[in-house]
């Protein structure tokens, strides 16, 4: 059920800031520190998950196949690799290391 | 440009059996999942809930952190407001497909007319092959049994790390998810589940603030040090969008 209220809370909300920059009229989310805003608040979001999806275990801080998995990653996207290639790196690189470890 | 929205559409709607693998990896059931990507359509927060929810996070706490990812749709859609001036009666089906792909290609085109063929091609298409790959990532998680296994535990934060990485072009940015990183993993252990994202967040106007500052005291040059790779398009910033193509 919890899960369910999740969902439908992220749903509602996802779907009404999609809304909302459509039917908003011009000029009024458009002053500039607004939109400097919202463009580091995804970069605060996705450098905060990227870290704790990779680092952590049940609340706890951890050190396991996945960092090697990540790095692999961020190695792909230094040379421009195209998204999908990014991602099975990753996946790679952490079962690899797994098998070995 | 029909086969540019194709493109973008294929690689991003790929990637939804990434998200049905990880979603059912963290617990959720075959039609959770589905939902997700039916009702949420916006890959970053479906990601972000599911982790947060897999992490033992309470359920509006995961929502907040999904929702705040997802307002950068809300920017998407006010630029595409004026270049693709949706009618009204189309306006609610429109604004579910705003989302990084199709912002990206109806932002590169030059008219109307070809933004909103590109705008609605790449919007169906990512929302067909996107939930029918979730569907078969969430049906083959159950076959492949333990996720870890294969790996498929790095999938989610691959994909945020992806989304990131185009944009970390300047200080104020790699400042950003610096600081994020620090808080987002310092607070992790001592606070409940999904909060430390959150607060992570503040990253973001901190950063501002401080800059703000040095900017009082007279300092001139936004982004002194700009990297060389400053002159990327909004396209770049999206994963799939523009890759492969020569720009003709």
């Amino acid at each position: 059920m919890n899960v369910w209220i999740a969902i439908a809370a992220t749903a509602l909300g996802c779907y009404a800031a999609k809304l909302l920059g459509l039917s908003v009229p011009q000029g009024v989310l458009e002053r500039p520190v607004v939109k400097r805003l919202v463009t580091l608040l995804p970069v605060a979001l996705l450098a905060a998950l990227t870290a704790q999806q990779t680092f952590s275990e049940g609340g706890s801080l951890t050190l396991d196949a996945r960092a090697a998995g990540i790095a692999a990653a961020a190695v792909a996207l230094l040379v421009r690799a195209p998204f999908l290639v990014v991602i099975a790196v990753a996946v790679l690189v952490t079962a690899g290391v797994r098998v070995l470890g | 440009m029909v086969r540019d929205a194709l493109g973008v559409g294929v690689a991003a709607g790929l990637s939804g059996f990434a998200f049905g693998v990880t979603a059912v990896g963290a617990g959720l059931e075959l039609w959770q999942s589905c939902a997700l990507s039916l009702f949420v359509f916006t890959g970053a927060s479906q990601f972000a809930l599911v982790g947060a929810l897999a992490a033992g996070g309470a359920p509006l706490t995961a929502a907040a952190g999904a929702f705040f990812l997802g307002v950068r749709n809300t920017f998407y859609g006010l630029r595409l407001a004026t270049l693709l001036r949706v009618p009204g009666p189309v306006r609610p089906f429109a604004a579910h497909m705003v989302i990084d792909e199709t912002a990206a290609v109806a932002l590169a085109q030059r008219d109307r007319r070809s933004a909103r063929i590109g705008f609605t091609v790449t919007g169906v298409t990512v929302f067909l092959l996107w939930n029918l790959t979730t569907l078969l990532g969430a049906v083959g998680a159950d076959a492949l049994g333990d996720t870890k296994t294969w790996g498929l535990d790095a999938a989610g934060p691959a994909v945020f790390l992806a989304l990131l990485a185009p944009m970390l072009r300047g200080t104020a940015e790699r400042a950003t998810a610096g600081l994020a990183v620090v808080v987002g993993l310092g607070l992790l252990p001592v606070l409940p589940a999904g909060v430390p994202v959150l607060l992570a967040a503040l990253a973001a106007p901190v950063v501002l603030l401080l800059r703000g500052q040095f900017h009082a005291r007279g300092r001139t040059g936004r982004d002194a040090t700009e990297p060389a790779d400053a002159g990327h398009t909004e396209r770049d910033a999206v994963p799939g969008a523009g890759r492969g193509e020569d720009g003709s």
